[in-house]
């Protein structure tokens, strides 16, 4: 890509480097960051002004959507684990980021939004595109500043990045007045700024009582959540998992953290979780949950979540510890230092101890393959379903390439049906569950890490939400492959109203949607359309060699739905159209619910 | 249960709000707060009372503990700590002897007459809550005209642990 006006990078003096924006963009550097996702706008000029001074330091990628950079962010430190810049204007500009924020919250990734801000004597005046962001995002981030002289800019960045990477990560926003961009300010950039440590390092007592606990256990099982991603604590999990031939299932946004393809591995748990998984978190008498903070879509209904059954959690966040459910051991640190620790404790204990043969395992074994024949049977039944073309696509691209989603069906499906071995391979939006979030960050995962593929599986709701984003990857040649499961509906609110709302399809069909290959072609990149089963491995490898972005508009079956499923707020138990273990349908379970009491 | 927890954060503006916006959004009831400077420049203390069982308060406790700009939370526990409420109160003294008889349960409370006028007294109360709330009481039936109630500070017996 080429600047419309070529200009020789100047040298910027001394003097000129006291400017506050001199101060972002240097600080910025000096912090290791060499891509901004952003878009410019009336207060933050000056910024961007001296972006253009630093163009070969810093790559600025401008989005088309704020809320395309903030996801883009999201994408980039999600691969990366450093944190994700995005740059906005103030009020629409800064609103814009809140979507991506807020997912980010959620997901505890490490972004840092910077938005502009009207000049400080403005502020409060209700001045052109004053919006109070301070306010706006004080629930949804980590921390926030405001910065109101060009003195504290050096070490609000500085602090900013810590905050967004230290402990549990999270995303950080910063306002920044234009005045505090425009003026001068002769503190220099400090060398080191100081915050609050977080606790990394378990106590031994909660780690002993933790060994003592597992070896006690009939039938462990281990939870590996987002935390053992972020904490890069992957061959910790494994071992641990290994030495006891302790079954695992991962969380949404654990997926990747463990390998899928191993024996011990059940998959991803939760509401539309693997029925095994589900199977093993009801059934086992220890559970070790580590990186997870219980979310209602992995525990359903809590009481009886927790019955029956003793839960070691380990996690870095204090607040985590007994927020959803009980924690008889609280393990609180680092979760790979935890995770060390514990296999140092279980060796003291001085007892060997492990699963492979129990009853337990056997049970467990079982039911996985049933699932799993039942899965075959799904992948290769009937005609264009998502089963069969995300099977197709986990098989044809490799462990290191990274798959996103946008949130839906497709989401649901591809947790079940691609195949992930290694972690910060798949990027979804687990607790917001932003639809729009996969395609933008598709483009910040490329961005972090060009070596591999980036695939994006998409819905058509989800990609229609943040599709204006194809322009910056023609623009900046960034090559991400958005593969669309199309079936015209919001598919996953269309499954609700089938099941729960005697299909009263209110909202949710797309009658007109638009030919995603001529949307291609308008962006000047390619575009397939797959209509049949056998054309779809074909297109995807298509796509797949292309040098640039390329769209797979898979037109799938149109009702389908993603079972089992867990009815919202319901207990485990009530699973609905599961194959093995849980095959009522949600009238056998009113029923059920009916017999006891309950509503 | 009500229970007093004192939080020390950072004296930078916006503090409040992060503090009070934190209790709002995880729905826990707020019913006094008290906000003031300490001995160390830069520190302010916030002392909060607040109803709930002991898992909602510790929940409290950590959430509050997040916060960037929290130094340190810990709760007053009644038997551990000084707790002190100011009130302001006037009371309606307009007929016979009323004055009086306002005047001396204020003595024997040894509360401080803070002014007179004609139809009023008004009065400072300093105390425990339990004791502000009786002495409300007993000069109910005169007629409150006016009240302002600071809500609950306190402090530790001794330091609190590290």
């Amino acid at each position: 890509m080429t600047y419309p006006i070529k200009q020789q990078s100047r040298r910027i003096s001394a003097e000129e480097k006291k400017i506050g924006k001199y101060i972002m963009t240097e600080t910025l550097v000096k912090l290791g960051v060499d891509t901004v996702f952003g878009i410019t706008g009336g207060a933050i000029i000056p910024f961007y002004d001296a972006i253009f001074d630093y163009r070969g330091k810093i790559r600025n990628i401008l989005m088309r959507h704020e809320q395309g950079a903030a996801h883009a962010a999201e994408g980039y430190a999600r691969v990366s684990g450093k944190p994700g810049i995005c740059i906005s204007t103030s009020g629409p500009g800064a609103c814009n980021l809140v979507t991506g924020i807020a997912d980010a919250y959620m997901d505890s990734t490490p972004i840092i939004g910077i938005s502009g801000q009207v000049s400080t004597f403005l502020l409060g005046n209700d001045a052109f595109q004053e919006t109070d962001m301070i306010g706006v995002t004080m629930p949804i981030t980590k921390h926030n500043f405001q910065i109101r002289t060009p003195d504290k800019i050096a070490e609000t960045l500085m602090k900013a990045y810590k905050i967004a990477t230290e402990g549990r990560p999270g995303p950080v926003f910063i306002d920044v007045p234009k005045d505090s961009q425009t003026k001068t300010s002769n503190k220099p950039i400090p060398k080191n700024v100081e915050i609050r440590k977080p606790i990394l390092e378990p106590s031994q007592e909660s780690l002993l009582s933790a060994a003592k606990l597992i070896m006690d256990a009939e039938r462990p099982l281990i939870i590996s959540g987002g935390g053992v991603i972020i904490s890069n604590a992957s061959n910790e999990v494994k071992m641990l998992a290994e030495t006891l031939q302790c079954p695992i299932a991962t969380t949404l946004m654990g997926k990747g953290s463990f390998p899928e393809t191993h024996p011990l591995s059940l998959g991803v748990l939760g509401m539309h979780g693997q029925e095994h998984a589900n199977y093993a978190v009801i059934n086992c008498d220890v559970l070790v949950a580590i990186g997870c903070r219980f979310s209602d879509r992995i525990t359903g209904e809590t009481k009886s979540f927790q019955e029956g059954k003793k839960i070691i959690h380990i996690d870095i966040d204090p607040a985590e510890i007994g927020k959803n459910v009980r924690a008889d051991v609280a393990v609180i640190g680092d979760a790979k230092r935890c995770l060390a620790g514990l296999a140092k404790a279980i060796i003291k204990t001085g007892r060997k101890r492990e699963f492979r043969h129990s009853e337990w395992n056997k049970k467990i074994r079982e039911t996985k393959e049933i699932v799993e024949s039942h899965h075959e049977r799904d992948i290769k039944s009937g005609g264009l379903r998502q089963p069969f073309a995300i099977r197709t696509i986990s098989e044809l691209i490799r462990q290191k390439d990274i798959v996103c989603t946008g949130v839906g069906q497709h989401q649901m499906f591809s947790q079940l049906y691609m195949e992930r071995t290694l972690p910060r391979t798949f990027i979804s939006s687990g607790g917001a569950g932003t639809m729009g979030f996969g395609f933008p960050a598709a483009i910040g995962a490329k961005v972090a890490k060009p070596s591999v593929e980036v695939i994006d599986i998409d819905g058509d709701g989800s990609f229609q939400m943040t599709a204006q984003e194809l322009a910056v990857c023609k623009e900046e040649n960034i090559k991400v492959i958005p593969v669309i499961m199309n079936n015209g509906y919001l598919g996953m609110v269309r499954q609700w109203l089938e099941t729960f709302h005697s299909k009263r399809y209110s909202a949710v069909h797309f009658s007109e949607n638009p030919s995603f290959e001529k949307m291609a072609e308008a962006f000047r990149l390619p575009g397939i359309t797959v209509t049949r089963k056998s054309e779809l491995a074909e297109a995807f490898k298509r796509a797949y060699k292309n040098d640039e972005t390329t769209i797979v508009d898979v037109l799938v079956e149109r009702e389908a739905s993603v079972w089992p499923m867990l009815p919202a707020g319901g207990t485990l138990k009530e699973i609905i159209k599961g194959n093995v273990v849980f095959r009522q349908t949600w009238e056998d379970v009113m029923k059920s619910r009916a017999q006891r009491g309950l509503k | 249960m009500r229970h007093t927890i004192c939080i020390l954060v950072n004296d930078e503006p916006g503090v409040m709000t992060r503090i009070a916006g934190l209790f709002a959004r995880r729905g826990y009831n707020i019913e006094t707060i008290t906000v003031g400077k300490t001995h160390s420049p830069g520190t302010a203390k916030i002392v909060i009372t607040v109803f709930g069982d002991d898992q909602t308060i510790e929940q409290i406790e950590k959430q509050v503990g997040k916060l960037i700009d929290t130094q340190k939370v810990y709760e007053l526990k009644p038997d551990e700590s000084v707790i002190r409420e100011l009130c302001l109160v006037k009371v309606n003294v307009s007929g016979n002897k009323k004055k009086d008889e306002v005047i001396k349960y204020a003595n024997v409370y040894k509360n401080k007459i803070v002014d007179i006028t004609p139809k009023t007294v008004t009065l400072e109360i300093i105390g425990e809550p339990q004791k502000i709330d009786t002495f409300l009481e007993l000069v109910k039936p005169y007629g409150i005209l006016d009240m302002s109630r600071t809500g609950i500070t306190g402090i530790l017996r001794e330091s609190p642990k590290q």
